[in-house]
């Protein structure tokens, strides 16, 4: 199989393998390889702590929507437990982490095991749901999860929270923005292969056939219910695992932030990045991730505007309707997301200057 | 016994006021099949509405009601208008994305002119609504919820059975196309749909905060709540709506007095878990007729 | 030249950009006639009335040439709530009830170019013309037969008061009896309102009895046209549509049978 060095302008693929190949030139993996080298390179050493905070934070949520993005554009199915699932990873790993004392590369993954065995128990339902109801189902499992997590006060500590260890392997302890960019931007590059792969696997296409129409699906021979339950229990270990990073990374958690509103901008996340799209989880994390820290720093200016403040007006609301609005003008303008703008933005640059 | 039966009447009274809450989601859904999210922002509007022409306009409290009543009459068309016309026909989540990006927006706009602050009514039942029958005791705000829920069900009853207009609108639920071709003017029921369910959303609303006081935050909350109601009674049934929110209410108040009160608000979506494996459609939702 | 209602000319239809499925149909209806519409699946009937109709749009189909005239006005590409509201009904293929409509509530929803309007009258008209509706008017469409079902969407169609009335395979899946009888009203209706009728149908031997004027159509033209006692009378209408052998007597029953039997078993 020859590799090519510029892009067809047509299909002339000649086998499957070609067919399932991720990169379909050796520029796309250089560039690729290239943009990685950089990302570690550099970003971590000349990054101001705030950035790569911010960094950080887009890398675990990339993770988390990634998973959700194989649950809701690849496999059909909506979620609005995501949340939920997450705070249990975190939880999970806390609990490992201060009740067992497991080490941190034990219990991350253990918590995204964890978590995706709740996951699939409230993926049960999708064996007789469909559509809405299925997704009211998940609505009443992000409520059963928070309160679980509330009132078993003996494991979770209820309102109190955990404060976790630093994670330490070999006597090397890992604290600090520089030393966490590296766990989790290689945890993120772990996963995203991972999902990639799994994508052009039997498992991805039967995803795909039960998501364009499951009765075809289950008419081909696909166990839907098995496929469904595996879709949700994948998801939820990606939303765990992120869990269990974020917790080590705030140190201290709480039930607080694992509410609905963490659900919604998961989902969020995955349509405006792109639906059934992998990169597009990761810009959409970063665009929600972005937008949240933006409007923050432009509340933070608007409050301190004297004619705002002795108007008696109160900012802060604001974040929340820009949020709304990004979601609302999205769904308009650009139902595919950013990864739509991203192709068309490349490929205008390839097809330069004869763009027909 | 009294605790027992106080519990009762409180549970009944709770519950209607969850299932008027719910009737104009089930309208919505009812005309245009779409979940919508935004629905507990639309009762805060409506209630921060009132609540602004009655205190800061100093209106009487008929005419703010009735200006109330028409401005989310407006509303609700223009949402419909604007945001939902162009995703006929897209994917559900869509649909669902847009309703919970239309929330956060309200939510958003709420907070910025009216703050997150509890806000109460004046006083103006009159107190002749008061009922005690022995040891029982309804407070009027709730004679009244039953009184307009009974009122509004018997108004719908009558809209959906007897009016051309709402039978127009059950035909395009029931088949676009057919509908379509017999001249229905489908964007006009979609819109008038929305408007209507956005009028009744808001007239919860303001019964609502004159019960517990305005307040974003609980009122959305309510808008959640909306979601074991219907799907108890059924998606698409608007008695069936009362039933499920007087079930609902029971529910709480019962696992509130007897079990746990912090088990309270979970329980309607753990019920809800169990009926959606049993039954997917409901208790009162229709059963698909399926004639190939 | 008699009254021309419809008027097609030369159009095209096209759907999502891309598939041409007329192209280039020409038609006229009298008032007052039956026309009646022939050819094999896939011939661009149904998109002809659609087109007409305006029931492309929902379906991302164009008219992207020619023009539709009614009554001299032009009509292609029109809002459906515009073209009913001219008059022109399309009563759908394969019977399209509100199944959670009351068969009276079916009726109504017919009323629906003209809301408001009293519609009393119009249910008794209905009724008198299918008679079998009247002890069901309370069921719901969902549970009614076929038979009956194809009563009630042409019944539905009749309370708009069209001027030009198109139907989408009236007989389909119905029983012969119950085909005579709904065709027999068909012609009644055109008799004794004098509305223009478009009859789409796969049974030409039914639909050429009661038609004054017939097209027939192949991949999305209008290949023949004629009388219908000219149509019933061509070989080439009679070997492909009519069942008969080219000499005009009626095939054989051991004909069919052998090519039935030679194309199973090859």
């Amino acid at each position: 199989m020859k590799k090519m060095s510029f892009h067809p302008c047509g299909n002339y693929r000649e086998s499957y393998a070609e067919e399932l190949s991720i990169f379909e030139t050796w520029f796309g993996r250089v560039c690729l390889g290239g943009f990685l080298l950089l990302l570690f390179g550099l970003a971590p050493f000349f990054l101001s702590p705030y950035l790569l905070y911010i960094l950080n934070n887009i890398g675990i949520f990339a993770i988390a929507a990634i998973g959700l993005n194989i649950l809701i554009g690849y496999t059909g199915q909506i979620s609005l437990g995501h949340g939920a699932f997450f705070g249990v990873g975190a939880y999970a790993a806390a609990i490992l982490a201060t009740r067992l004392n497991v080490p941190f590369y034990l219990s991350i993954p253990a918590a995204g095991f964890i978590t995706a065995l709740v996951g699939m128990i409230f993926g049960i339902p999708s064996g007789r749901l469909k559509g809405l109801y299925l997704t009211i189902a998940t609505l009443a499992g992000q409520f059963i999860i928070e309160y679980v997590l509330i009132q078993w006060e003996s494991l979770t500590m209820g309102t109190m929270g955990i404060t976790l260890p630093s994670p330490s392997i070999a006597g090397w302890t890992i604290s600090g923005d520089k030393m966490f960019f590296f766990l989790i931007f290689l945890s993120l590059v772990a996963t995203t292969w991972f999902a990639v792969n799994i994508m052009r696997s039997k498992f991805g296409r039967a995803f795909i056939a039960i998501r364009d129409n499951d009765r075809a699906a289950e008419g081909m021979g696909i166990p839907i219910f098995k496929y469904k339950l595996l879709s949700f229990a994948i998801s939820s270990f990606y939303a765990g695992f992120a869990g269990a990073i974020w917790a080590y990374y705030m140190v201290s958690i709480t039930t607080e932030p694992f509410n609905l509103g963490l659900s919604v901008e998961f989902i969020a996340m995955v349509i405006i990045g792109g639906m059934g799209n992998i990169p597009g989880a990761i810009f959409g994390a970063t665009f929600i991730t972005v937008l949240n820290e933006v409007l923050r720093y432009a509340t933070g200016i608007l409050m301190n505007v004297s004619v705002i403040t002795s108007m008696g007006l109160n900012m802060a609301p604001l974040r929340e309707f820009v949020f709304g609005l990004a979601i609302v003008l999205f769904i308009l303008l650009e139902p595919k997301g950013l990864a739509e703008l991203w192709r068309i933005l490349r490929s205008s640059f390839r097809l330069w200057p004869f763009s027909y | 016994m009294d605790f027992f039966l106080q519990l009762l009447v409180n549970g009944i009274c709770i519950g209607l006021l969850y299932g008027i809450s719910a009737m104009g989601f089930v309208m919505i859904f009812k005309a245009s099949s779409v979940l919508n999210f935004a629905h507990g922002e639309l009762l805060a509007l409506g209630a921060f509405f009132f609540l602004s022409l009655v205190t800061w306009g100093k209106l009487p409290i008929i005419v703010s009601f009735l200006l109330t009543l028409v401005g989310c009459f407006l509303l609700g068309f223009l949402i419909e208008k604007f945001f939902l016309r162009p995703l006929i026909g897209e994917k559900l989540i869509f649909v669902i994305m847009l309703t919970v990006g239309l929330a956060a927006m309200f939510k958003g706009l709420i907070l910025l002119i009216w703050g997150g602050n509890l806000h109460t009514y004046p006083p103006f039942l009159p107190d002749a609504l008061e009922i005690e029958l022995g040891s029982i005791y309804i407070a009027p705000v709730y004679s009244m919820t039953l009184l307009i829920s009974v009122v509004f069900l018997v108004l719908f009853g009558l809209f959906f059975k007897k009016s051309s207009q709402g039978i127009y609108m059950r035909s395009v639920a029931d088949n676009q196309k057919a509908a379509l071709s017999l001249g229905v003017h489908v964007r006009r029921v979609f819109a008038l749909s929305w408007a209507i369910a956005a009028m009744v959303a808001c007239m919860s609303g303001i019964v609502l905060g004159i019960i517990n006081g305005v307040n974003v935050h609980d009122l959305s909350a309510i808008g959640l709540k909306v979601f074991p109601v219907v799907i108890l009674g059924g998606l698409d049934s608007i008695g069936g709506a009362i039933i499920g929110g007087i079930i609902i209410g029971l529910l709480e108040t019962f696992t509130g007095g007897y079990l746990n009160p912090s088990l309270r608000d979970v329980v309607p979506y753990i019920v809800l878990v169990f009926i959606l494996m049993v039954k997917p459609y409901g208790l009162f939702g229709l059963v698909e007729i399926e004639r190939v | 030249m008699a009254d021309i209602l419809l008027q097609l000319n030369n159009i095209s239809v096209v759907y999502s950009d891309v598939i041409q499925v007329l192209k280039g149909v020409s038609l006229s209806v009298e008032k007052g006639h039956i026309v009646s519409l022939l050819g094999s699946n896939g011939a661009g009937k149904t998109t002809t009335l659609k087109a007409i109709s305006g029931l492309l749009k929902p379906e991302n189909g164009e008219v992207t040439d020619g023009e539709i005239l009614y009554n001299g006005v032009n009509i292609q590409n029109q809002a459906p709530e515009f073209i009913t509201r001219q008059g022109i009904i399309q009563v759908l293929e394969g019977r399209q009830p509100f199944k959670y409509l009351t068969i009276e509530e079916n009726l109504r929803v017919g009323t629906a170019t003209r809301p408001g309007k009293p519609y009393k009258q119009d249910l008794e008209m209905v009724y008198d013309y299918f008679p079998a509706l009247v002890k069901r008017r309370k069921s719901l469409a969902g549970y009614c037969s076929g038979g009956e079902l194809q009563m009630l969407v042409i019944g539905r169609a009749l309370m708009a008061h069209p001027q030009l009335l198109m139907l989408d395979e009236p007989s389909l899946g119905l029983a012969p009896l119950v085909v005579l009888e709904i065709f027999r009203i068909i012609k009644k209706i055109n008799e004794e309102h004098k509305t223009t009728i478009v009859l789409v149908e796969q049974n030409a031997n039914m639909a050429l009895q009661v038609a004054h004027y017939g097209y027939v159509m192949e991949n999305g033209k209008i290949v023949m046209e004629g009388n219908s006692a000219e149509l019933a009378d061509n070989p080439d209408v009679k070997e492909f549509y009519l069942g008969m052998g080219a000499s005009g007597t009626a095939k054989s029953y051991r004909d069919v049978k052998a090519y039935r039997r030679r194309k199973r078993w090859l």
